[in-house]
């Protein structure tokens, strides 16, 4: 086996949605960095739904571009149906969504990864890492080649042992029609990582030509498109509308019949699946009084006619699904163009690694993805340029990126994986997270672009663009602070409907009135209109729930008395006096970073708590 | 879910420094930046020499904020670092007994004070190098153990009614927060339809229900801080003989002179392992001897206060003028009809308007005085014999999670009142069932998240 000629700095295993943001945030920080994926048409597939985005999803991606990354430039630029979520509600919780052309999709992300300079894509399938005295140094590909880098980001997706299910029909492969990766999860458990086992699944593709879409309710986009990027001004694709499908009794009856053809109701499958993302033949059996489910009917492209029907995963033989598809309304004479399918595949326990998402065990191997125990293409992306940056910056020799859970739901959901045991695939939800009301996909650039710049991901186009609406926000703030309305102004009393005034109002307090909307104020102070819609939406935020977001400043603030005390490296915890066995083995194993970390693993009493703190003083005077 | 305030050296606490129900003074210290801006709140010093000397004790008045005395007091404040905790300390010595040491605390809480964690004045100690190492050790087992031994009996409490009771309601505050957080987190899934009226029936209903235990809180006390039982009865009825053959000891000046009991006399004693606060009053009745006058009005101050009643009877005498003036002042308040002296006769005019527990005893022979030692600590205890003074302790800290719990509740009502988006309703119900969660050790998150895809066929 010849060893390949040029040390990278990075080379990250996989091409997927992790992957793409882990080596594109590495090349653009400055490292030589290798992408290696099994297949050179399958970049940033969408192996599942054609769709990004949605709640929690949404956020995460927002924070992926405030960082630099490429995954809201991505949708942007091959959405085909954008939906905004809870418009009604609060602004905390709403959260873009939008169809991918899911062949656009990949090949924009494929060009972006070929137009950046350091980083070099190549074909090749891992079948083992190479490791030095507990020091990862490169890998060793299938066709006869290794590689040596100074990091390895490895995100295989569902490939480690891949394992797909039809009926009781069952091969190996990474996904439909690819090989997958069997050699790599036997050379993480001989370097002692702990590989579990979890399972997903993906319903059938199905024709549109065979679908009788007049039977269909339709559901179309937003008509005034809310871009998921900073960068993006406006959406220039065609967009097209979905449709809703519904199973009937008769489709469960289908179901019901065959579920001794299923491999999870016979026993087959050993992998844990996502609790909110059950197969079809779960949902029947679990909710039995639901007469009916309700399917959206996603196109996965312009060109092209593959319909994905959501809520249909499966894992039942190709004839039952057929069957059960025609018994749907506008389905009776569907065509599968493929088969849905379950596939097992191994992760790596993330309680094995570092917040920075390197394991423990091996220097320099940094896991994001579904290795992680996670799904989904945004947790995947968020993980994945985390990965980056940190591989990166390990090899640049500075201090790695850490974000709070008061900073980001990338923060919480690295966190979670690395304190809260992995009980089935981690999903990221808003509920997740303590201080919702802060981490809103509207003020994401506000919370991590800084840090993006800093790391070196933001262009000088964006910072630019952020530090601009920055200006605006406070001089609109200014505005509204100092700007007040009397009974004298008799224009501004009656387009606002004010009534008597008794004294003069700022127009701050006048926004605070429930009634009145900054837009409304526009009207009587036209200065207002200079501003972008962005920067007036954030001062509105910032007055309209001014009480609530006091308050969750107040809990971060309690949050960040335990979160900034840091726990040294070379902790003996056998040392510190009356923890109990198990709470000295839970520390042992997780190694938290910080006090309020070690408070969130799963065991650690308070008292325990103060019991360490006690400790750190103590060592810190000796 | 992490919303328990972490033990740590920047806020300031409070904390009754003695324990609870012994002695005629208590002690309130209060450790932190904010300790005397605190006292400054609320304390009128009668010295007129300001500003107020660090390390000298004052005497004055703690008012609330509107103005009204809540106890006479010496208070002393204390400059760091020459302190225990080597922070600002202030302590207040009020009077003892719970309802005193209760409303310091209350007032303190609501300025926003927090009530300090098991050994957490020495934890301060120690993290601000007041203690040497080898104390250290000691404290770090004196908080585990401290804490431990809640949770060990905050868990022992499960099985019994309070904890049913604290169960059922917080299985009400999570199902409506598994319905908010998936109203808000799916929104595409086809949920039941947003139901805001139920929503708050069932907050309504959670804080009735919380109400009601946090009312009986005072009930529990009854075994750290001792019950008080107030005798009261027409001069020369008894109630000095009743109080010393209950006591066992002669206290009272017990005279055939109507009016010699003209203080109130307080004793300790111990009923059946209840303790309680025995107060003999100067009777009850209409007078115009100004000394005498005193005793009755301090008698009827404090029958507001008092856990039971003995209404001591002469089962000799015939019901006058001076009882139905008595029945007047008791109607309404947990009493026991004592009928005393019934050695010399056993035939006493029972006739019983209020409808009280009659009993008949003779302090000079002791007959009866068994039946009523039990009625008494039947009464005060109840069911709840087994508890123990440490499990009180404890309750302590679950009356204060359950205020807190309270708090998040009624601003959650308040949201739903103003249409309030569902995402700060949730705010309200987590804070909520944090506090909860600080008695049951029951955390949020998971929870909602299983009862979310366990209730609703979720999944794209």
């Amino acid at each position: 086996m010849g060893g390949y000629d040029k040390d990278y700095q990075v080379i990250v295993v996989g091409a997927g949605h992790a992957g793409c943001e882990a080596a594109l945030a590495s090349a653009r920080m400055g490292c030589s960095t290798l992408l290696l994926t099994i297949g050179l048409d399958t970049v940033a597939q969408m192996s599942c739904n054609p769709s990004i985005g949605g709640l929690a999803k949404g956020h995460l991606v927002h924070e992926i571009d405030a960082l630099g990354g490429e995954m809201g430039l991505n949708i942007d630029a091959t959405g085909i149906q954008f939906r905004r979520l809870n418009t009604r509600k609060g602004p905390a919780v709403r959260a873009a969504r939008a169809q991918a052309d899911r062949m656009a999709y990949s090949a924009r992300m494929k060009n972006v990864i070929e137009a950046e300079p350091l980083l070099d894509l190549k074909q090749g399938l891992v079948e083992e890492l190479l490791v030095e005295k507990g020091r990862i140094v490169g890998v060793k590909i299938r066709e006869g080649l290794a590689f040596y880098g100074k990091t390895v980001v490895l995100t295989t997706g569902t490939f480690m042992r891949g394992l797909i299910h039809v009926g009781l029909n069952h091969f190996a492969g990474g996904r439909a029609g690819e090989p997958s990766a069997e050699g790599i999860s036997g050379s993480l458990s001989a370097l002692g990582l702990r590989v579990g086992r979890l399972k997903t699944g993906t319903p059938a593709r199905l024709s549109a030509r065979s679908i009788d879409f007049s039977k269909l309710e339709k559901q179309p986009g937003d008509k005034l498109i809310k871009p998921f990027s900073f960068m993006t001004e406006k959406i220039t694709r065609k967009q097209v509308d979905c449709y809703i499908a519904e199973t009937n009794e008769m489709t469960h009856q289908i179901i019901r019949n065959n579920l001794n053809k299923s491999p999870l109701f016979a026993g087959v499958i050993e992998g844990i699946g996502p609790r909110y993302c059950p197969s079809i033949e779960d949902k029947v059996v679990r909710f039995p009084d639901k007469k009916s489910h309700q399917s959206f009917l996603e196109p996965e492209g312009i060109v092209g006619s593959e319909m994905y029907p959501s809520g249909l995963s499966t894992s039942l033989p190709p004839d039952v699904q057929l069957a059960y598809f025609r018994s749907m309304v506008g389905f009776e004479r569907v065509e599968i163009m493929r088969p849905g399918y379950a596939i097992e595949y191994d992760f790596v326990e993330p309680l094995q690694l570092k917040a920075t998402l390197e394991t423990r065990v091996v220097a320099g191997l940094f896991h994001a993805g579904q290795i992680n125990g996670t799904s989904g293409y945004e947790e995947a992306a968020g993980q994945g340029i985390l990965a980056g940056i940190n591989a990166a910056r390990q090899c640049q020799d500075r201090e790695p990126v850490i974000i709070g859970r008061d900073e980001g739901y990338l923060g919480v959901m690295v966190d979670d994986l690395i304190t809260q045991p992995t009980t089935d695939p981690y999903r990221m939800f808003t509920s997740r997270s303590e201080y919702r009301l802060l981490l809103r996909e509207d003020n994401a650039d506000q919370r991590l672009t800084e840090l993006g710049r800093e790391v070196g991901l933001v262009s000088d186009v964006r910072w630019k663009m952020f530090q601009e609406k920055q200006e605006q926000v406070d001089a609109a703030t200014q505005i509204l602070k100092t700007k007040s309305v009397t009974s004298a102004d008799r224009t501004a009393v009656n387009l606002l409907n004010l009534g008597e005034l008794k004294s003069g109002l700022s127009l701050e307090s006048l926004l605070r009135r429930p009634e009145l909307s900054l837009k409304q104020l526009e009207d009587i102070c036209p200065e207002l209109g200079a501003f972008s819609p962005q920067a007036l939406e954030q001062v509105e935020i910032a007055v309209k729930y001014e009480g609530y977001i006091k308050r969750q400043l107040e809990q971060v603030e309690r949050y960040r008395l335990q979160e900034d005390i840091n726990m040294p490296g070379d902790i003996d915890y056998d040392e510190i006096p009356s923890l109990s066995t198990e709470v000295r083995e839970k520390l042992k194993k997780t190694l938290p970073i910080s006090l309020g970390q070690a408070g969130r693993i799963q065991g650690v009493t308070p008292a325990a708590i103060a019991v360490i703190q006690i400790y750190l003083r103590k060592k810190h005077h000796v | 879910m992490p919303l328990v305030v972490p033990m740590n050296t920047v806020d300031t606490i409070i904390a009754p420094a003695t324990p609870p129900g012994e002695g005629g003074v208590a002690i309130v210290r209060i450790s932190g930046a904010d300790a005397l801006s605190a006292l400054l709140c609320y304390f009128t010093p009668t010295t007129t020499v300001l500003p107020l000397e660090s390390h000298r004790l004052y005497y004055g008045l703690l008012r609330d904020p509107s103005g009204c005395v809540i106890d006479e007091v010496m208070a002393v404040h204390m400059l760091a670092p020459h302190t225990y905790t080597r922070e600002d300390v202030v302590e207040i010595q009020c009077h003892g007994g719970h309802q005193v040491v209760k409303s310091i605390l209350d007032l303190y809480r609501a300025y926003g004070l927090r009530l300090a964690g098991p050994g957490e004045f020495t934890f301060r100690a120690y993290m601000n190098g007041r203690l040497d190492l080898s104390q250290a050790e000691a404290v770090a087992s004196l908080i585990h153990s401290k804490t431990d031994s809640s949770r060990r009996l905050a868990l022992a409490q499960i099985d019994g009614a309070l904890s049913r009771e604290i169960y059922s309601f917080t299985a009400i505050l999570k199902q409506v927060l598994i319905l908010v957080e998936a109203w808000i987190d799916f929104p595409e899934e086809d949920l039941p339809a947003e139901d805001v009226e139920e929503i708050s029936t069932s907050i309504t209903q959670a804080i009735s229900k919380i109400q009601i235990i946090t009312g009986s809180y005072g009930f529990g006390r009854v075994l750290t801080e001792g019950a008080s039982i107030l005798l009261i009865g027409q001069p020369n009825a008894g109630k000095s003989s009743l109080l010393n053959a209950l006591l066992g000891e002669e206290r009272a000046i017990v005279t055939a002179i109507p009016g010699t009991t003209r203080d109130l006399l307080e004793e300790g004693l111990v009923i059946n392992g209840v303790p309680v606060r025995l107060i003999d009053t100067a009777g009850l009745c209409e007078s115009v001897d100004p000394v005498e006058v005193e005793g009755i009005r301090r008698a009827e101050k404090s029958l507001s206060q008092t856990d039971l009643v003995l209404w001591v009877v002469d089962a000799n005498r015939e019901s006058t003028a001076g009882d139905d003036y008595i029945y007047s002042r008791l109607s309404s308040l947990p009493t026991f009809q004592v009928f005393t002296k019934i050695d010399i006769c056993g035939d006493p005019d029972s006739s019983n308007p209020g409808n009280f527990p009659q009993y008949r005893v003779s302090s000079k022979t002791g007959d009866g005085l068994e039946g009523l030692r039990d009625a008494i600590s039947d009464f005060l205890v109840g069911g709840g014999g087994a508890l123990t003074e440490s499990v009180m302790l404890t309750e302590q800290r679950h009356y204060e999670a359950l205020l807190l719990c309270l708090g998040s509740l009624e601003r959650a009502s308040g949201s739903l009142a103003v249409d309030a988006s569902l995402e700060f309703l949730a705010l309200d119900l987590r804070e909520a069932l944090g506090s909860l969660g600080q008695i049951s050790g029951e955390t949020v998150t998971e929870d909602i998240l299983d009862g979310i895809f366990s209730g609703f066929c979720i999944g794209k």
